[in-house]
């Protein structure tokens, strides 16, 4: 069969489980006053419809801050600006400045699934097809597998389609810029990144690798020659794009200060909810929230940070090439949620963008599913990928040796834990004295397979051992 | 290369699995009346002692399968009581509670099991399964053809009915036969015909088949009768299968007397000509024309307006109508014309029978006869056709054609049946995943001997995307939506209803032309 054919039938695939998925319920579905997610982006929607821009991310008494204010970047606010004009266009209530307020109804779900659905075709899948296309090893059909495998990754599907968020957005705008450096066109890529950073502040996470390829890069072709127009296009790009972004903000000075103060709340806290990272993991031990002071944690975090982030950017630096451009984004992504400030479960979505074995993370999200009423989707979606990922990896591995012993006994043992675990989430009781504990554990365990991850791509990255001939050569 | 032994026929299973998985994503969808149908036979059989199961009217749906299939509600409701208690109170009329949900929606998925197995059966009987790769193998795209069949899955696992488990039955029968067991293929077509009455309508491709080609032991060299070879013990054989079957099932009601009720359940010929939403047959063509008459008698003067029955034979009830024009349809008009129209395939397999491919190309035209001419068709019964003619389509090229213009034109006709919104994105995805594959799979096959659809037959099927575009999207938005809702239903179904009249008439060319190969025929 023909390698479109193929390759549409997974597209295919992939936008019936996302649908499928998307009958389902959404984050804070029936659930007075606050809701969820879901009315997070509604109100969106209605405030950057009925209110000027410089409004936008202020307190007045139209746009109340504390019943979900606006806390992403800019291109986050044109998007529900357009969102919006269609809501009017099909049903005014919808945006209705202040009458809104949890509105939900049927035909509402189904508008704004549609609007995840509209983005994800539009961004994300063509560039995880151009992906798997040109920058996978190995012959057309295990691109296409890998094509499968990442169109199925449930982790992104129940976040965009059952939770409801638009992470394919800046997700798929994060990998067109990897695209971009890795087909060589560095000003498309950056550009790509730039608006996929405008979108969500938490791309922030891969932004040090990406600066350090290009640093690397340019410092390889020659600071005082080729090297440093390069340097200076790239530069050039990425100033323009944000200038363009933020334009509507650059009129007053405080416009961009309060953004900013939106986009990174240091007044939250260390952590809220349970996340599987350190300090969430280290707070059940110590009481690290209440024992250290703001300023304390702050600086920890930062430390740690950039302690665990430092030598795979320095390695890249060094050694500009696309194979560390991959693991230094892994290792970056993966140091900004274990040890940052305020940090989401889905913060963990920007790590999976690379990795192979995604379902770790994906199960660190079963609190947050389980809440959301998208047990059924979690169990299947996960049930489905997991094998699905098993069974064509033992096949295009082209071993003959039964798949049990292709993995390593801790592999077992880790999914053995975690279904264990999601079972005993959702059937037990936890004891009253712990009425947490469930998901405490689902963030423990979680966090400890990240540490491992993260040591392990560290020394990867760092130690380069020794790679087979078929790999991709350096570029 | 080839894959590993070991991993022969772990695709089967991979596939199976995740349709499986994808029928538990869909649990949450649209679920038509059927669902409350199907409840409400769960709640009858539980509660209520088989004496009464087809007296029982409190809902309006009431039991109108055979006894067997009313046993495996039975036999389900037992399972509901875990799930919930309240489903099975008959008084509990469209009580759709999730766990409710749940249950019947796993019901189907576990049920299809059934059908799993007779798909695996029906792969060991193709004539050769040589491929380059697994995805040319005959075996493999059989497989998904039936596995991931479109139709099948919007039936059962979106309006809700149970055909997998049905139609399980019916391929594991055919199976049989190719097999040349043909007792436990006999056996299992009359367990099928007591779940489900619908199978009458192939069973005379059973009956001559059987009668000619197992109690005829020998054919003569040019495959012609050989009359002294007849066995009395097969034929009684057969016989005593059936009957006991069917005493089985009917026993206990005809003890009680209520046969002529059950019957009456069974067969309730007070419904119209055409259901609901117009299955593309012949009658969809008839009523149009019908229609085109009345309106044109009307602009010529020629007919007076008051005379004309009213206009409602298009609106969306059941109900019986009659004709303006064209003489009025009685139930046994179209019986007739039923029988004439598969009377010609009938004969052929009794003079020329064609082995057990010959059996089951007459089954197709039996079904899809009784689908263009029968009283109050469904379209579903549209899938009794298809599903049968995979099995061919992988073999031949012609068939592949005619599969491939009969599937894609059936499957667009059940689009009327999702009329949510809510499904509108998953029955166009399902839809072009099915189609995409079946084409450019069989096309892959066939790929000797130039082109498998020729430029007309692919217009048409393309201008189902123009067809889509304006009754999904184009004509709710114009003013004619309030004063002809009907319309777009009635154009959907005579534009299907062309192409399943062309692949009615090529697979009847097929059938009559076809090369005895008097070879082949081994005698049984």
């Amino acid at each position: 069969m023909e390698n479109w054919s193929l390759f549409s039938l997974c597209v295919l695939l992939g936008l019936t489980s996302r649908w499928a998925v998307s009958f389902h319920s959404y984050s804070g579905a029936g659930k007075p006053p606050m809701f969820g997610d879901y009315e997070a982006q509604r109100h969106w929607q209605e405030v950057t419809y009925n209110l000027p821009v410089h409004e936008w991310y202020f307190n007045t008494t139209n746009n109340d801050l504390n019943y979900w204010g606006l806390d992403y970047p800019p291109l986050t606010a044109y998007h529900s600006l357009v969102c919006a004009y269609v809501a009017k266009l099909l049903n005014p209530e919808w945006v209705e400045l202040h009458a809104s307020r949890g509105y939900e109804s049927h035909s509402h779900k189904l508008f704004m699934r549609a609007t995840v659905l509209f983005t994800d075709i539009l961004i994300y899948i063509p560039a995880v097809l151009l992906y798997c296309f040109y920058f996978c090893d190995g012959s057309s059909k295990q691109k296409v597998a890998t094509a499968l495998c990442i169109l199925l990754y449930p982790g992104l599907i129940l976040i965009d389609y059952g939770h409801f968020q638009y992470n394919s957005v800046s997700l798929g705008l994060a990998l067109w810029g990897i695209l971009g450096l890795g087909l060589g066109w560095d000003l498309f890529g950056s550009l790509a990144f730039t608006l996929a950073l405008n979108y969500k502040q938490m791309e922030l996470y891969h932004s040090l690798p990406f600066f350090c390829y290009l640093l690397g890069k340019c410092i390889k072709q020659g600071l005082t020659g080729r090297g440093f127009f390069q340097l200076a296009k790239i530069s050039l790009t990425v100033l323009v794009t944000f200038a363009l972004c933020w334009m509507p903000f650059l009129s007053d000075p405080k416009q961009p200060l309060q953004v900013l103060h939106r986009l990174f709340p240091f007044g939250r806290g260390l952590f809220e909810d349970k996340v599987a990272n350190t300090w969430c993991s280290l707070n059940v031990l110590i009481k690290i929230k209440t024992l250290l002071s703001r300023e304390t944690q702050l600086f920890l975090s930062f430390a740690l940070t950039l302690l665990f982030i430092l030598p795979s950017s320095l390695k890249l630096l060094s050694k500009p090439n696309l194979w560390q451009f991959k693991l230094a984004l892994v290792n970056s992504s993966l140091a900004f949620f274990l040890f940052s400030f305020q940090v989401h479960e889905k913060s963990i979505l920007l790590a999976a963008l690379l990795m192979f074995f995604l379902f770790v993370f994906f199960h660190s999200m079963l609190p947050l599913l389980v809440k959301d009423g998208l047990l059924l989707p979690y169990v299947v979606t996960s049930l489905a990928f997991l094998f699905l990922s098993l069974y064509l990896l033992s096949h295009l591995t082209r071993t003959n040796e039964p798949l049990f012993w292709y993995f390593p006994f801790h592999f077992w043992f880790s999914l053995v834990a975690m279904a264990v675990l999601s079972f005993t989430s959702v059937w037990l009781e936890p004891p009253a004295k712990f009425p947490d504990l469930f998901p405490v554990l689902v963030s423990i365990l979680s966090f400890l397979h990240f540490l491992g991850f993260i040591i392990y791509f560290n020394l990867v990255q760092l130690m380069e051992p020794q790679r087979k001939k078929s790999q991709k050569k350096t570029n | 290369m080839a894959a590993p032994m070991t991993n022969d026929q772990s695709w089967f299973y991979a596939l199976a699995l995740g349709v499986s998985f994808l029928k538990c994503l869909l649990i949450n969808a649209y679920h038509s009346t059927d669902f409350e149908v199907h409840r409400n036979w769960l709640a009858l059989t539980h509660s209520l002692p088989a004496a009464q199961w087809y007296y029982e009217a409190t809902s309006e749906w009431t039991l109108d399968y055979p006894p067997l299939f009313a046993w495996f509600e039975y036999g389900l409701s037992h399972i509901a009581s875990f799930f919930d208690k309240e489903m099975l109170v008959v008084q509990n009329l469209n009580y759709a509670s999730p766990a409710t949900i749940l249950f019947q929606r796993l019901s189907v998925i576990v049920a299809d099991v059934v059908f799993f197995y007779a798909v695996k059966e029906c792969c060991k009987c193709l004539r050769e399964d040589k491929g380059k790769y697994l995805l040319g193998k005959p075996s493999f795209i059989l497989t998904v053809l039936l596995l991931w069949n479109f139709g099948l899955i919007i039936v059962d696992h979106i309006h809700f009915q149970y055909n997998g488990f049905l139609f399980g039955v019916l391929l594991l029968s055919i199976a049989r036969h190719f097999q040349n067991r043909h007792f436990e293929g006999a056996l299992l077509f009359s367990i099928l015909l007591n779940l489900k009455h619908i199978y009458l309508y192939i069973a005379p491709a059973y009956g001559i088949y059987l009668l000619r080609c197992f109690c005829f032991t020998q054919s003569n060299a040019d495959g012609s009768l050989q009359w002294r070879s007849f066995s009395v013990v097969r034929l009684v054989t057969l016989g005593t299968i059936v009957l006991s079957t069917f005493s089985v099932s009917f026993g206990p009601f005809i003890a009680l007397g209520q046969l002529p009720q059950v019957l009456s359940r069974l067969f309730p010929f007070k419904r119209g000509l055409c259901h609901a939403y117009w299955a593309p047959n012949i009658w969809a063509l008839y009523n149009i024309a019908d229609k085109a008459f009345s309106i044109l008698g009307v602009k010529f003067k020629l007919l007076d307006i008051n005379k004309l029955p009213k206009a409602s034979m298009t609106g969306g009830l059941v109900q019986e109508f009659q004709h303006s024009v064209l003489p009025s349809v009685s139930p046994l008009a179209t019986l007739v014309c039923t029988v004439l129209s598969i009377l010609p395939a009938l004969f052929r397999i009794w003079h020329r029978p064609n082995g057990a491919r010959g059996f089951l190309r007459c089954l197709v035209i039996c079904a899809l006869g009784s689908f263009m001419f029968g009283w109050h068709v469904h379209e579903k019964a549209i899938l009794m056709a298809i599903l049968p003619l995979s099995l061919l389509a992988v073999e031949s090229r012609e068939d592949a054609r005619i599969f491939l213009i009969l599937s894609i034109t059936g499957h667009y006709s059940l689009f009327p049946l999702l009329f949510t919104t809510q499904e509108l994105p998953i029955k166009i995805l399902l839809l072009l995943l099915f189609t995409i594959f079946s084409l450019t799979s069989l096309k892959t096959l066939f790929r000797k001997g130039g082109a498998l659809l020729n430029p007309l037959e692919a217009t048409y099927l393309l201008g189902l995307i123009p067809l889509e575009l304006i009754c999904e999207f184009v004509y709710p938005l114009t003013v004619w939506q309030k004063t002809f809702p009907f319309l777009p239903l009635m154009l959907t179904s005579v534009y299907c209803a062309l192409g399943v009249t062309y692949a009615f008439i090529r697979l009847y060319i097929s059938l009559l032309t076809c090369s005895d190969s008097t070879k082949k025929i081994k005698t049984q």
